[in-house]
């Protein structure tokens, strides 16, 4: 259910984005990929996010379009050292001198970085 | 052809979100977000909070669950104006079912509004819903690992309540662990350990909401 609604939103805009820069007659654009940016600290998984985006996409101008997903590893600061690391699971500390170390908000990235958009007259050549 | 969007995935809820709260504030209603596990003590400790606010100070509720109305007819019972929202399956509240119950509610203006949000540790963290701060319920029977397992919801939480504090030694809860872990991804937030059954620890808690509040 996570993935489900932020998939509709995704669909929802990249379709609007779509119809924004169609022309009319044979200048309709369709979405060909989406590009996303997502930290993993969000939880919003590749197959999930790709089945719903998917079935979400289905009857619109969003149809077939392939996924792109960067994922963006959480990064953690020491406030001790000053270093900056990624997170090992169930520990917070700091690799380099042990200290307690706190989250940035590297990693918990959620959005749309771009989209291709191909015209119906593109692709009949 | 290739299109920047660089556009934030949930950025119309945010903006309906920044909408209700406007209007909120504009009536003086300060609205918290109460987000926490399924049988984390949300519902009691709003009773609790109710109780510490007395006659003097009007508060209202918002219930969000997924199927019933079980905590909304038990603040009903307690004299608490309480309103139920029944996603049917969404795993988290969002701005535009808040638009839609506030539209059916009298809410007193200079109220105070607590949202309690479907149990649930990962979904409601990712969204705003016109509020003025989240603040996650954690109980000491879930476990003292969390903050680690679950970082997004007490990083994006202005406080944590631990709950149920009496029940630490039975479920050998490692308070020292849950602290540390929740000092690196909430370094500024603070924690109030409570006893919702009896009433401990709920004092300082609102003390503190209403130094934010003020």
């Amino acid at each position: 259910m996570h993935e489900a609604s932020a998939s509709e939103a995704i669909v929802k805009m990249v379709a609007q984005e779509a119809r924004s820069r169609s022309v009319p007659g044979d200048g309709s654009m369709r979405v060909s990929r989406i590009s996303l940016v997502v930290g993993e600290a969000t939880g919003y998984m590749r197959e999930s996010l790709e089945f719903y985006v998917a079935a979400s996409a289905k009857g619109t101008s969003v149809e077939g379009a392939a996924l792109d997903i960067r994922y963006v590893k959480p990064l953690m600061h020491c406030p001790s050292c000053g270093s900056e690391y990624e997170r090992v699971r169930f520990s917070f500390a700091c690799p380099d001198c042990g200290a307690q170390g706190v989250l940035t908000k590297t990693g918990s990235e959620f959005y749309i970085d771009s989209i291709e958009l191909t015209s119906r007259a593109e692709a009949a050549v | 052809m290739r299109v920047e969007l660089k556009r934030a995935i949930y950025e119309e809820n945010d903006a309906l979100a920044r909408e209700i709260h406007e209007d909120l504030s504009s009536r003086g209603i300060f609205t918290i977000n109460v987000l926490g596990s399924p049988g984390a003590g949300k519902t009691s400790l709003i009773t609790r909070i109710a109780e510490c606010l007395g006659d003097k100070e009007k508060l209202s509720v918002i219930e969000g669950d997924v199927a019933s109305d079980i905590d909304t007819r038990a603040l009903r019972e307690r004299g608490i104006e309480a309103y139920q929202i029944e996603t049917g399956g969404d795993c988290h509240l969002n701005a535009p079912m808040i638009r839609a119950i506030l539209g059916k509610m009298a809410i007193a203006d200079g109220s105070w509004l607590f949202i309690e949000n479907i149990g649930n540790l990962i979904c409601p963290a990712e969204f705003v819903i016109g509020e003025d701060l989240k603040v996650v319920v954690a109980s000491v029977a879930e476990g003292s690992d969390k903050p680690y397992k679950y970082p997004s919801v007490f990083a994006r939480s202005a406080a944590c309540v631990l709950t149920k504090v009496d029940l630490a030694i039975p479920v050998d809860f490692d308070e020292a662990f849950f602290r540390s872990g929740y000092e690196s991804v909430a370094p500024n937030a603070p924690l109030f350990p409570v006893n919702a059954r009896s009433g401990e620890g709920v004092e300082g808690f609102v003390s503190w909401l209403r130094s934010v509040r003020s």
